[in-house]
């Protein structure tokens, strides 16, 4: 794997344990959240990860933070398997990669003052000694996320959504972290301050020389901050690559057709628009589907569809992947159904 | 400039006040609610007269006149004198020392034990959660005044091992309204957003969980306390609790019983004592949910015309 190289995920699953009704408690199935996912996120880069609800983007998040187990796989956090740390390696990690979370109505500690919250992860990793010198940081760390210092003794209830969030942007920063996964972090935000908030990540990203994981359901927010762009279906990347190549040029059906969806802002664009509509649901993540699990809703299934799994193999612009067979039949031919296979 | 609002600016900025050292604004906020206010006031007040008994009692407590016995309330006996002659007023004033020393004893003791538990089962859940609580529901099936009977006889009658007899049955209860509060704070973001920088449980669960899990124990504490009274009253009544002839609001209960018909002065103001007691624990316990509550606190401060 080459240097640059910051964070790297390899067949990484996180299965959760569906629990059964009454007596029958175990063995009830499991929920393939995430389900063999590979990844790469290159120091320095935004990451944009895209796919609708319910596709595992969250949990693929979380589990490279490992605040959530992964039940299978590895993940590398420049340069060691983050699965396997404990005790001061793991809060090592939580120095290094921080969180932004959806809701900054509900991430902020409604008791603790800005700069508590601000000052929580400098107190854990005891990176500055003395409350005159954590005072001081916490009033740079606002300064930099545009907030007055002044407001470091007010309660998270008397600020904005957007405010609130940059308090949470503040929270994540304090421990100069290398890595910082923003999980919907503009989608409870109004319209207006959301382009605020994505231009605050992407100046903050270039000013700290942070990597970003960015994740949304919001494509065009995603178009304007990544380089680079994922697309999850079902708990599996389906489609990586250059923002520009995935965002014009997208050679996974389910990509085609999710940004056939983007409505354009040109009226004469617009009226052109051509939508790709899907049938049917997303299957269920504790059932699914043999082969390429987009094969139930996809337009162009062909035969391999049901028996090979496909894998992600190099197709239109250089650095793009797609896991389709329309590129050629690349991938895992399945023996069994994929409901009853079951790790050891 | 000065008069014109900045359009942006403002917002954030109209009411930067100098942050007040928070229980000082708590008891700002509490005085602002006349109920909580006047039973806080109340409760000071029978604090004082407990703390400063023996100087604030006009006679003896166990001072016995049998010439002057059964006296209604007059000039000279406020609350009159009970079948030996002993002055019920000073009686009163000495018994508030003792229900209360007995009631925050064994609410102290309660509120250690039970919310240390139930955050512990809250907070962990799984085999700790089920271990601690059926404990808890074991300790919870006995019927309190016989499990109080049970820790008094083994123990011996007294007002010490009422507090603790008491505190022992308040036990569960403590565990269980902390445990269903931490159930809800423990899945609030903010707890995972602390896990993502690095905090540890013990720091999560201190200062974290515990502040916002605290509104609901603080109330069941408060209420307590007037449980707690009433149930050395009902122990002293059965003759387990208070000793005679020291005097507490339910031995006094107890002993004047038997005169309803003849001198209603023995039973009532021991009673009326514990009622007003118990009445100011339980609106100030009240007063105390609304104003720990940090979204309702910016409601009544702005309502009382605190900001601009």
């Amino acid at each position: 794997m080459s240097a640059d190289v910051l964070v790297s995920a390899r067949g990484l699953e996180v299965h959760f344990p569906i629990r059964g009704q009454g007596l029958r408690k175990k063995g009830a199935g499991v929920l393939r959240a995430v389900d063999g996912v590979d990844l790469d996120i290159l120091r320095g880069e935004t990451l944009g990860l895209v796919g609708e609800s319910g596709c595992g983007k969250s949990t693929l998040g979380n589990a490279l933070l490992r605040l959530i187990p992964s039940t299978g796989g590895t993940v590398d956090f420049a340069g060691t398997d983050i699965t396997k740390l404990s005790g001061r390696g793991l809060r090592e990690l939580r120095r290094r990669a921080g969180m932004v979370f959806q809701d900054p109505f509900a991430s902020l500690d409604p008791r603790r003052t800005v700069a508590q919250t601000v000052s929580e992860p400098l107190e854990v990793h005891g990176l500055r000694k003395g409350r005159q010198a954590r005072a001081e940081r916490v009033a740079e760390l606002l300064e930099l996320v545009g907030l007055d210092p002044a407001v470091a003794g007010r309660y998270p209830h008397e600020f904005s959504g957007g405010q609130r969030q940059r308090v949470g942007i503040a929270r994540a920063l304090a421990g100069e972290p290398d890595f910082l996964v923003c999980d919907e972090a503009i989608a409870s935000l109004d319209v207006s301050v959301q382009a605020q908030v994505l231009n605050l990540l992407r100046r903050l990203q270039r000013q700290l020389g942070l990597t970003l994981l960015f994740i949304s359901h919001d494509l065009s927010a995603v178009r304007h901050i990544s380089d680079r762009i994922a697309v999850m279906y079902l708990g599996r990347v389906v489609e990586i690559g250059p923002a520009e190549a995935v965002g014009t040029d997208p050679q996974m059906p389910y990509t085609q057709a999710l940004l056939s969806a983007v409505p354009l802002p040109h009226p004469a664009l617009e009226r052109k628009r051509k939508r790709i509509v899907l049938h049917g649901d997303v299957p269920s993540p504790s059932a699914v589907p043999s082969g390429c699990r987009f094969r139930t809703r996809c337009p162009y299934v062909f035969e391999p569809c049901d028996d090979v799994d496909p894998a992600l193999q190099s197709v239109g612009a250089p650095g793009q992947l797609a896991a389709c067979h329309l590129h050629g039949v690349v991938g895992t031919p399945a023996t069994e159904p994929e409901g009853v296979t079951a790790k050891p | 400039m000065t008069s014109q609002p900045g359009p942006a600016a403002s917002g954030a900025r109209k009411s930067l006040r100098p942050a007040k050292p928070r229980w000082r604004e708590t008891l700002g906020l509490l005085a602002r609610n006349p109920t909580a206010a006047i039973s806080a006031v109340l409760l000071v007040g029978i604090i004082l007269v407990a703390l400063f008994d023996e100087a604030l009692a006009p006679a003896g407590p166990n001072d016995i006149d049998v010439g002057a016995r059964l006296q209604p309330p007059s000039g000279e006996h406020l609350f009159g004198t009970d079948d030996l002659g002993r002055d019920i007023f000073s009686r009163v004033i000495l018994g508030a020392a003792v229900s209360l020393r007995v009631g925050l004893l064994a609410v102290g003791i309660a509120l250690v034990i039970g919310s240390v538990i139930g955050l512990l089962a809250g907070y962990y859940g799984r085999w700790v959660d089920d271990v601690l609580m059926r404990f808890m529901d074991m300790l919870f099936a006995f019927p309190a005044v016989l499990l109080a009977i049970a820790v008094l006889a083994v123990r011996g009658p007294g007002s010490g091992n009422t507090a603790l007899a008491i505190g022992i049955v308040y036990i569960p209860i403590f565990a269980r309204v902390t445990r269903a509060s931490v159930l809800g704070v423990r899945e609030e973001v903010y707890v995972r957003a602390s896990r993502s920088v690095g905090a540890s449980d013990f720091r999560i669960l201190t200062r974290h969980v515990l502040p916002n899990a605290a509104p609901p124990i603080i109330v069941q504490a408060s209420i307590s306390l007037a449980f707690a009274v009433l149930a050395e009253a009902a122990l002293s009544f059965l003759g387990l609790g208070t000793q005679p002839p020291n005097p507490s609001w339910g031995l006094m209960l107890a002993e004047g019983r038997g005169y309803l018909d003849l001198a209603w002065w023995l039973a009532f103001f021991p009673g009326m004592a514990i009622f007003l007691t118990v009445l100011c624990f339980n609106l100030l316990g009240d007063g105390l949910r609304d104003v720990l509550d940090p979204k309702q606190r910016t409601l009544m401060g702005s309502a009382g015309g605190e900001n601009p």
